[in-house]
């Protein structure tokens, strides 16, 4: 058990403190988890995990129901014969999916999903993406990421996924400036932003992923793009190797960060600030009224972050700056300095933000401090309930719609409801 | 490599879990990637325990791979032992670990900590979770018990008589309240219950298991490996007799009243089974024959089975199991009905079965509960897969006389729900009660406008030609069966080589099918 050290502290003295904690257990979902709500936002793609019975079990229930005959994942259950040389592991995949484009034809893009048994038996998906894409070609497109757990935590799995669609993207003319927004989004807000776009006249806007894969956006050198969603650390960097050029925002989540993040569109394409703010008024104020009622109720609360779902700096930030929370411990599986610098700038001075770290540790840390509210995995939620501390599952963070304007009470009533509902019950 | 869409189980480690998590005093230190702490909410979600599972994960990383993982392990298993200081140590390997091929038993022997050991091989490329939870309860108990005392203690008979109750774990489908239903049926017949294990137990309980006269296992799937083993070293008879249904029941009492030599009767007479009457009253007339297909763990299949057509007058058209371990069983069962076992662990074959049989009521798991949502056929959940629903409040055992009725309520609700449907359906060109009428209690200006008449049910493509009128004739048949009425018609008009399918057709294929 090794004591926490402060790890790169960031300049300036109103700064959060940032320090890297723990070597013991992480208690966080792999990035198969992802799969999960980007198979309903690519409406064409299948995503085919090459893994073991761990890998299906989690992904089943993670997502809780069985609502789909056939949902547009399945998983490729290694088997003791193809580890024992009996079969071609390569021609045994090579079956699989055979079987599954004859049963699917209207599969567009498949992926391949790496987990953790095909990464530690060294499986080459990248390999079997090529000549499987080459099979397929010009129907099925087939592409590969890993989505394992011992590379990537819980929202990385999207940003692999993304990252491997960014080689896919089509090259955009050099000359053509456009917007690309990154992150999956639900549709409505997927649309609400588009329309508050178009109103400040910024365009051309694409949105990765697209809803279909067929209609992949275009990137190039005149491409600048935001991040709609704090893990897409891989992908960022894939759209800079293609030359796109990413702007510098805290994410939209909240009326502050919607409003700033929306900005740093604005500026970069050159919109006046006057009509940028009688463009976003209506909405800005709809979001600073359906926040304030949730502000009455938190301000003053305390909170406390298991590392989760890496949404957490950017929650943090709106809990405090907008509805008045105490951030007690902001535990976030990893942070990316650059991505959330305009994040931590705006966090209140002493704010303890951790990276990675010890559940056992941080749930003593949780216990001691007792926090109003904690936010953490579903596997801690309830036991901490049990233990009398209030707390919100962050795994509907993820599922729900939660950036913009028009999501923000949404988002602020997450929060509350958990105090609200500790606050009804008597017995 | 085995194309899956949904998994009947998991892996053999969250079978491990199951028993760990079931027990007091053990503590599983689980060699995996950080992924697999997934398993954790299956417990305190699905079964919303107020406590984590007892299981400590070395959540390993890529960067961890080339360098010592081994010694990863053997920190954990060090630090777990320290905090929470259990009777016992589990230990053992996730899939991915199982690659690495650390030794977790040999590593965590190596630590030399004051405590049993017990290192779990649970193959996850060739096993899953039943046969991992029977594994670890056997290993946890041959550990703690040894390879067996020719103990003159064994052989005493008891007054009052002891048995121990095994089964029980976390995760099991209503294991809770079978336990309590049982353990008051043993009761009651003058029979001691000494230990039930491995839900609430701890290691110190498994070591007094032999100082009972004979084992009653509920759940053979996760029991079963282990009674065997203490029938073999510590002479312990164990029962055979699954008490679900009053049939089940009855039998299991007689089965027990001869192994701890007291009489059946007192247990058998005056029996609190309300579904028997229920079953006989003129009500339940309409169950008749009702078609049912049957798919679950083994015994819970077995079971229904058993009680839908001796106490519920059913017909089973159809049997079968996920379980290929218990697969004997079922197919033996599956005999007795006229029918060949379905035995699979493929989720689209099961619905395949399923669609092709055409039953009025699936008794399923959570799995084929949705494949009877979409067939649009009533079902009722007998078994693992469950969901958070499956987990009620309330009591509700499966087990005993109460769990009879249980599962009568269980089984029949589906089937009123159907009809009642039926009946909205028939009503529905009624002058009063037709689709676009307004709740006749509120005034007429609040009325909706018509809509648009309701979608015909969709057709399979290369139909026969229906007439009109044997087509308006169609719809008068109950939804639920009309799809049948459909297919069975005009198979009967293929087969006589009929183009256009009349009013007479339905009849004559009505009058050709039913016997």
């Amino acid at each position: 058990m090794s004591a926490p050290q402060v790890a790169g502290a960031l300049p300036g003295p109103d700064s959060p403190s940032v320090a890297r904690s723990g070597r013991g257990q992480r208690e966080v979902f792999c990035g198969l988890t992802s799969i999960v709500w980007l198979h309903r936002k690519i409406q064409d793609a299948f995503f085919l995990v090459v893994g073991s019975r761990t890998c299906a079990h989690l992904i089943q229930s993670a997502a809780g129901v069985m609502i789909f005959a056939e949902p547009r994942f399945a998983t490729a259950i290694i088997e003791d014969r193809d580890l024992a040389g009996l079969a071609d592991a390569n021609d045994e995949l090579d079956r699989v999916v055979g079987r599954l484009l004859e049963r699917r034809p209207d599969i567009r893009l498949l992926f391949l999903v790496g987990s953790c048994p095909s990464e530690v038996i060294k499986l080459d998906l990248g390999r079997a993406a090529a000549r499987l894409s080459q099979a397929f070609a010009p129907r099925v497109r087939v592409l590969n990421y890993s989505g394992s757990g011992i590379e990537t935590t819980f929202t990385e799995g999207e940003d692999a996924c993304l990252a491997a669609l960014v080689a896919e993207l089509p090259e955009a003319a050099p000359a053509a400036r456009s917007l690309l927004v990154v992150g999956t989004l639900a549709d409505v807000v997927e649309d609400q932003l588009r329309r508050l776009f178009a109103e400040l006249g910024i365009g051309p806007v694409c949105f990765l992923p697209s809803r279909d894969a067929a209609d992949l956006p275009p990137v190039g050198a005149g491409t600048v793009f935001l991040l709609a969603q704090p893990f897409s650390t891989a992908t960022a960097r894939a759209l800079e190797e293609r030359g796109a050029r990413k702007l510098a925002a805290p994410f939209p989540l909240g009326a502050e960060g919607t409003t700033l993040w929306l900005q740093a569109a604005a500026t970069a394409f050159g919109v006046d600030p006057m009509h940028f703010n009688r463009v976003v008024a209506p909405a800005r104020a709809r979001a600073s009224a359906a926040l304030a009622p949730y502000r009455t109720q938190l301000a003053g609360k305390r909170v406390f972050f298991f590392p989760d779902s890496h949404l957490e700096v950017p929650l943090a930030r709106l809990l405090s700056r907008e509805l008045g929370m105490q951030l007690l411990e902001v535990g976030t599986p990893q942070l990316n300095r650059q991505h959330m610098a305009s994040e931590l700038a705006l966090l209140p001075a002493g704010a303890s933000v951790r990276e990675g770290g010890d559940v056992e540790e941080q749930l003593d840390r949780c216990r001691t401090l007792r926090p109003d509210l904690t936010v953490c995995g579903l596997g801690l939620a309830n036991p901490l309930e049990a233990e009398g501390l209030t707390s919100k599952w962050s795994i509907e963070l993820v599922f729900t719609p939660i950036q913009g304007y028009e999501q923000a009470g949404d988002l602020a009533r997450l929060f509350a409801r958990p105090l609200e509902r500790q606050m009804r019950l008597r017995c | 490599m085995q194309l899956t869409v949904w998994t009947y189980e998991g892996p053999p480690h969250v079978g491990a879990m199951r028993i760990a998590t079931a027990m007091r005093g053990i503590h599983y230190v689980l060699h995996a990637p950080q992924g697999d702490t997934y398993a954790d909410l299956l417990f305190t979600m699905i079964e919303r325990r107020d406590e984590r599972p007892p299981v400590s994960y070395t959540t390993f990383q890529a960067r961890d791979l080339g360098t010592d993982t081994a010694q990863l392990f053997k920190r954990a298993a060090q630090e777990a032992y320290e905090r929470f200081r259990p009777q016992a140590l589990l230990v053992g390997a996730s899939c991915t670990a199982e690659l690495l091929q650390d030794d977790p038993g040999g590593l965590a022997k190596a630590l030399d900590l004051p405590v049993p050991v017990i290192p779990l091989e649970l193959p996850a490329y060739q096993r899953k979770e039943n046969w991992g939870a029977a594994e670890t309860f056997y290993r946890l108990t041959r550990a703690l018990l040894g390879p067996g005392r020719p103990t003159p203690e064994a052989k005493v008979r008891h007054d009052p008589p002891r048995c121990n109750l095994l089964g029980p774990a976390a995760l099991g489908f209503r294991h809770r309240d079978d336990t309590t239903e049982i353990t008051a049926l043993l009761n009651r017949m003058g029979i001691e219950v000494h230990v039930t294990a491995p839900a609430g137990a701890s290691p110190a309980d498994l070591q007094r298991i032999p100082e009972a006269d004979f084992n009653v296992v509920l759940y053979p799937e996760i029991a079963g490996s282990t009674a065997q083993y203490l029938e073999r070293c510590f002479g312990m008879p164990f029962t055979r007799e699954q008490p679900i249904g009053i049939l089940g029941t009855q039998a299991f009492i007689r089965e027990v009243a001869a192994l701890a030599q007291v009489p059946a009767e007192p247990a058998l007479t005056g029996s609190p089974a309300r579904s028997a009457w229920y079953s006989r009253s003129v009500d339940s007339n309409y169950l008749t024959g009702k078609r049912v297909f049957i798919f679950a763990d083994a015994t819970h299949a077995v079971a229904a089975a058993r009680m839908a057509r001796d106490e519920l007058g059913f017909t089973v058209v159809g049997l079968g199991t996920y379980a290929r371990e218990q697969a004997r069983e079922v197919r033996e069962a599956a005999r007795l009905y006229g029918l060949e076992a379905l035995i699979t662990d493929d989720y689209l074959e099961v619905e395949k079965h399923i669609a092709a049989t055409q039953p009025e009521l699936v008794l399923g798991t959570q799995m084929e509960r949705h494949i009877a949502k979409r067939l649009r056929i009533p079902c009722a959940v007998i078994s693992a897969p469950a969901h958070v629903q499956d987990y009620p409040a309330r009591y509700s055992p499966q087990m005993g006389f109460e769990g009879a009725n249980v599962l009568f309520d269980t089984w029949v609700h589906p089937l009123m729900m159907g009809l009642e449907e039926h009946l909205l359906t028939m009503f529905s060109e009624d002058r009063e009660f037709h689709n676009e009428a307004a709740p006749s209690h509120l005034p007429a200006a609040a009325r909706a406008p018509a809509q648009a008449p309701a979608p015909a049910e969709a057709r399979d493509a290369g139909a026969r030609c229906w007439s009109s009128e044997a087509e308006q004739e169609l719809q008068k048949v109950p939804f639920f069966v009309r799809g049948k009425a459909r297919r069975n018609t005009e198979r009967f008009a293929q087969e006589r080589g009929l183009a256009l399918i009349t009013l007479e057709t339905l009849y004559d294929a009505k009058a050709h099918y039913s016997h």
